[in-house]
């Protein structure tokens, strides 16, 4: 039993395509695939042309991961945190610290630069999560459910954030179980389940191909049905 | 790639700045375990140097050889003989319950008419000399022999006692008992041949005396800080496995190291930073114990540590000793899943290294078969490599196969580490 089975996507420049899809449904292993976390035992895919077999150091330098958990040193403040992992996409100096300075601002944490990440709350963590992933203004953002745990206003300033980068030319591909907020969001979406993509649309051709469909999440629940997907 | 590193080594310095807990394993807990260590290791010696250890004396002889034991263990320095128990003297029975209490670590019990029966046996032996030489009067030779059965001094330890006070304890008796024997044989002789007149030369015509090695044309004679200093620095130095393999595994927890895989770097560039920043803080430690060492120590009764002249290599020693620790930790951290796991191995493993890397006991002192398994302890290598300059006055040449043993080490350790960790890398 494989957690992903013939999946083939093309995702386009410049899209923001949502991988969803119920619990154990292959979302974070196929994400974590096409951030060179996971070696998948058989098959192919290239990002802007390359794969990992030939150019994982080419891939690594124009994508971003903002991954699931916060992945920060929690004793370091979200200057320092920010700092270290800009120059380990190899920026410094003042393109650096200032680069930290205006992501900080745009997504609110200015003022926080200097407290250690371990006394801020869920959303400010997960904002210090996004900017890490994205100081070297990656060409490919991959983001495993960047807003869960997090509040409206938190919500709210990562979208809205995720939504300039996308304009700016970042191809963002995100998995999420929020379903309203990928039916606002994305411009294409997968859905995903037991290893294998179910529908592959825009949001509202989605809704239109299924019957009685009022929404995202209708469609959902048609495509994947009803029940429980707890396993361990 | 420079910067990357550098940026990984003032992370990491922060990182431990913020750790309380990390801060007092790294640099609190070696000064403590010196301290304690050497203070105890003294006392000990002074205590059986300066105060005098109680034992008693089963005298069932009540002769000459019995009176000659009890007089020289009180003019020894390290005993005080005990005849009597609440006014009573003490017999064989009292002498081994209260030894086998461990209420007094030693008796001795002198067998009865043992001065007697010495004598005779001596008149016996020395007659038979005399007569064969043709010097004895003609009726000393007719009379027959008694036969006389070997005599025992009978000898009780306290059962906690360690085997090298019972064999120091046992080697002086024997010592003693000797001398007894042969001013005994030399008296007889002087009788026989009726040369009371003579004075024989009873003193030992081979004697010996230990030579001190010289540096600088002073003696360096070896005391407890000298052996300490070094094995309990070296110790402490490879204490730094624990907080380094705990950051490794935190780093894995934190997913920070997951965030690190996508990121361009190579995990080279991590080691390096996280090497740098440890070895940076082996010195801190190593210096800041021999600081203690040479200027703490003395304010606290114990001898300075003389590191006069020796100053670089022990730095160098204590710079691969530490190299061999962070290879060890980067291993045991890369290779763990959970600090439940690296922490207890850690402290576990380089206590067992300790032991086999003769810190405790000294290598020349094991087993055959741990002989062989101490040499191979990267805690021996750095030890001797100390012991080789701080007591044995070596150059740098000879302490070359000491550490480049300690670095081979290292790149074996560290080579595995990023081998294993290559092989978890998916892409």
């Amino acid at each position: 039993m494989y957690s992903l089975n013939n999946v083939s996507l093309n995702i386009n420049e410049g899209q923001i395509f949502g991988l969803l899809g119920p619990n154990g449904a292959g979302k974070t292993t196929l994400i974590s695939m096409l951030c060179g976390l996971v070696k998948p035992t058989s098959g192919h895919f290239t990002i802007d042309g390359l794969d990992y077999q030939h150019h994982a150091s080419k891939i690594k330098k124009i994508i971003g991961v903002v991954p699931q958990e916060y992945a920060l040193y929690p004793t370091l403040t979200a200057r320092e945190n920010l700092l270290y992992f800009g120059s380990m996409y190899g920026l410094k100096g003042s393109d650096l610290k200032d680069k930290v300075i205006e992501t900080l601002d745009l997504l609110g944490l200015l003022k926080f630069a200097d407290k250690q990440v371990q006394t801020f709350s869920g959303g400010m963590k997960r904002r210090v999560n996004l900017i890490a992933g994205i100081l070297h203004n990656p060409k490919v953002l991959f983001l495993d459910e960047p807003t869960v745990g997090v509040d409206v206003h938190s919500k709210t300033a990562i979208i809205d954030y995720l939504k300039v980068l996308n304009q700016n030319g970042t191809t963002i591909i995100y998995t999420s179980h929020h379903l309203a907020e990928a039916e606002d969001f994305c411009s294409q979406i997968a859905i995903l389940d037991q290893g294998q993509i179910y529908a592959q649309a825009t949001p509202s051709a989605l809704i239109e191909s299924t019957k009685d469909a009022r929404n995202l999440e209708d469609v959902f629940i048609s495509l994947t049905g009803k029940a429980l997907r707890d396993d361990i | 790639m420079i910067y990357k590193i550098w940026m990984s080594v003032v992370k990491e310095f922060l990182l431990l700045k913020r750790d309380l807990g990390g801060l007092i394993i790294l640099f609190v807990m070696p000064l403590v375990l010196v301290i304690a260590v050497t203070l105890i290791q003294d006392s000990t010696f002074k205590a059986v140097t300066d105060s005098k250890l109680q034992i008693l004396l089963v005298d069932k002889d009540h002769g000459s050889v019995s009176k000659t034991v009890f007089e020289n263990l009180e003019k020894s320095k390290y005993f005080t003989v005990v005849t009597q128990i609440d006014n009573k003297p003490i017999t064989e029975k009292i002498a081994k319950e209260n030894v086998y209490k461990g209420k007094f670590q030693l008796a001795i019990v002198i067998p009865e008419n043992l001065s007697s029966d010495l004598q005779e046996k001596v008149n016996q032996n020395v007659e038979k000399i005399v007569s064969n030489l043709g010097l004895s009067d003609s009726t000393s030779t007719a009379e027959p022999q008694r036969v006389i059965k070997e005599k025992e001094v009978k000898l009780y330890f306290d059962p906690a006692v360690q085997m090298s006070f019972k064999n120091a304890v046992m080697s002086s008796i024997d010592k003693m008992i000797s001398q007894i024997e042969t001013k005994s044989i030399y008296s007889t002789f002087q009788k026989q041949l009726g040369e009371e007149t003579i004075d024989f030369e009873q003193k030992n015509f081979i004697t010996f005396k230990e030579i001190i090695p010289r540096i600088n044309n002073k003696e360096v004679r070896p005391n407890s800080v000298q052996h300490n200093v070094p094995a309990w620095t070296l110790f402490a130095i490879f204490f730094i496995v624990i907080p380094l393999s705990i950051n490794i595994v935190k780093e894995k927890s934190q997913g920070t190291f997951v965030r690190l895989r996508t990121n361009p770097v190579s995990n080279l560039v991590v080691i390096i930073g996280k090497t740098i920043t440890y070895s940076i803080i082996c010195m801190i430690q190593f210096y800041m114990m021999v600081a203690v060492a040479v200027f703490l120590f003395p304010s606290i009764g114990l001898p300075s540590l003389n590191i006069e002249g020796h100053f670089v290599l022990t730095s160098v020693v204590a710079l691969f000793s530490g190299f061999a620790a962070i290879g060890f930790g980067i291993l045991l951290g890369t290779v763990a899943s959970t600090q439940e796991q690296s922490a207890p191995f850690g402290a576990t493993s380089v206590i067992i290294l300790a032991a086999i890397g003769g810190v405790w006991v000294p290598v020349f002192a094991m087993p055959k078969i741990m002989q062989y398994i101490a040499k191979s302890s990267p805690m021996n290598w750095g030890l001797e490599a100390f012991y080789d300059v701080l007591l044995r006055n070596s150059s740098f040449v000879e302490i070359i196969p000491q550490i480049t043993l300690l670095f081979l080490f290292f790149i074996i350790t560290t080579s595995i580490a990023l081998f294993y960790d290559k092989k978890k890398r998916a892409v």
